[in-house]
């Protein structure tokens, strides 16, 4: 009751910050399980990209979440535990397979939002793709992995500054792909890459 | 005048707009049924669906009273602001120019209206916001393209901002025998800026051979213009009685708002062409966004709101 309800609370203040426009270019708002990439300028980007998810949706999809990052202080952990239900990694594990918890929410039956840069980039420009994303694909070959492009978010809260300023931005989804047989790990981020990148608005 | 007569003509106006709207909803209706898959015929549908919007947000704030119209012009401004920033070659240096602009000088300018501080109102962005915002640009020390982007901030601000807020302005007016009547300057205002430019549109379509000005707005045309121009000038004419001219007055004013929305909108269509864009968002379906719906009124507002305050208004 109270999660649903700063849930909507920060989807109309992302809105009226950003507009938020979705765009569903290359597949449509179905409930089928994905993997949405998307670029990572902003700490708005997991609220646009929710905001963008109609409310059946996107109760079934999980961000995936730098552990280190979301469980520093009370509010951070009720956000991420509470409102965006997220999957948390620790980046630096000693567990064998730091994807484990990602893997498990796939097995669920979850959709998930992963931003394979890792960390926020500066804007404008994709940083290299860490490798999480062609585990996930490898493992689960039968799940869509849908390439996102969040355009403008740097612009609203660049690093360094706390309050954020009004600016449009559109989160555009382009088509659904998955890996290849055989294809290796650089042919495979070279595609999510590029798949990225061709929805960008120049 | 008292209060109850000005009620009543804000219904009489409404009534009519709803029933001229209610009426275009049919002829679209027809239209989509006789030709289901003509995109001009879906635009049209989408024109006229946002035209209700709008009808019934700003009915009902003109029906609620002052402050109402108030917020409704401040969150106005805000989305075109919003749209124009968008646009703007402004860098991270300039996060904190735009905060003073959305935070600061947007709410400041519209509770000056509020309070009806004219002596500040009319200076408040043109002087302190010119010069605040290039002083917060140089003391981020960020020197590349310093000019073109202090420059794109003012310029929001003033379109977006100042001009637009002379429309609820036009409500601390005070006119002799028109006291309560003021808000039916507001509404003489937009309806004229607004029926010019459909009726631009319209005869544009009907008669129009001449481009205008093909290298800014190539659906502007010279036959378009006149008959905007003309039907704008009849209607003002005709609605003298809502406001405080003689109808050879109204029709002079209803020509100059018409004259000066057209040259608004080929200025902003000039920078739109020199950022790349057709529309400013697709806030409206059909419509663009807030700035291409108001483009017009920001430069009928002001000169509007001066001409009636330096002939007619005592303060």
């Amino acid at each position: 009751m109270m999660a649903a309800f700063i849930e909507s609370l920060l989807i109309v203040f992302v809105r009226l910050l950003a507009g938020a426009q979705a765009r569903w270019q290359g597949c449509g708002q179905t409930s089928e399980q994905r993997i949405y990439v998307a670029n990572h300028s902003s700490h708005l980007d997991v609220v646009l990209l929710f905001s963008a998810l109609p409310v059946a949706l996107r109760h079934r999809t999980r961000p995936i979440a730098a552990a280190e990052y979301w469980t520093a202080g009370p509010v951070r952990r009720y956000l991420i535990h509470s409102i965006f239900r997220g999957v948390l990694i620790k980046r630096k594990s000693s567990q064998l397979n730091p994807l484990e918890p990602a893997a498990a929410a796939l097995r669920q039956g979850d959709s998930l939002i992963l931003f394979p840069e890792g960390t926020r980039g500066p804007g404008g420009v994709l940083q290299p793709l860490k490798p999480g994303i062609f585990h996930l694909a490898t493992w689960f070959p039968d799940v869509d992995i849908v390439p996102v492009w969040i355009d403008n978010s740097y612009r609203i809260l660049p690093k360094g500054f706390a309050i954020p300023v009004p600016l449009l931005c559109s989160i555009t989804f382009g088509t659904p792909f998955r890996r290849q047989d055989g294809q290796s790990q650089e042919q495979f981020l070279a595609d999510v890459r590029s798949a990225l990148e061709a929805l960008q608005p120049c | 005048m008292n209060m109850e007569t000005r009620t009543r003509e804000v219904y009489w106006i409404l009534g009519s707009l709803l029933a001229a709207v209610s009426v275009a909803s049919v002829v679209g209706f027809l239209l989509r049924r006789a030709k289901p898959d003509n995109g001009a015929v879906a635009n049209l549908n989408a024109r006229i669906r946002a035209w209700w919007i709008i009808i019934l947000v700003g009915g009902g704030a003109l029906l609620a009273g002052r402050l109402p119209i108030i917020l409704l012009f401040a969150f106005v401004s805000f989305l075109a602001l919003r749209e124009f920033v968008t646009q703007a070659p402004v860098r991270r240096a300039d996060h904190s120019a735009l905060f003073l602009c959305f935070f600061v000088a947007l709410p400041v300018q519209y509770v000056l209206i509020a309070i009806g501080w004219y002596g500040l109102f009319s200076i408040w962005i043109p002087v302190y916001g010119f010069l605040g915002l290039a002083v917060v640009a140089a003391v981020f020390t960020d020197t590349q393209r310093f000019l073109d982007r202090t420059a794109a901030t003012q310029w929001g601000l003033i379109v977006c901002v100042y001009c637009v807020s002379h429309i609820p302005a036009l409500m601390t007016l005070t006119i002799p025998g028109y006291e309560s009547r003021t808000p039916l300057l507001m509404v003489f205002l937009v309806l004229i800026t607004q029926l010019s430019d459909i009726f631009q549109y319209i005869w544009g379509k009907l008669l129009g051979r001449h481009p205008l000005a093909p290298a800014i707005s190539p659906s502007k045309t010279v036959e378009g213009l006149i008959g905007g121009l003309l039907s704008a000038t009849l209607f003002g004419a005709l609605l003298w009685q809502i406001t405080p001219f003689t109808m050879w007055q109204a029709a002079a004013m209803a020509l100059l708002i018409a004259t000066l929305g057209f040259l608004g909108g080929l200025v902003m269509s000039a920078i739109k062409r020199d950022r790349g864009i057709k529309d400013w968002s697709q806030l409206i379906e059909g419509h663009g966004g807030m700035l291409d719906r108001i483009d017009s009124l920001c430069f009928s507002a002001p000169v509007f709101f001066h001409l009636t305050r330096y002939f007619f208004s005592q303060t």
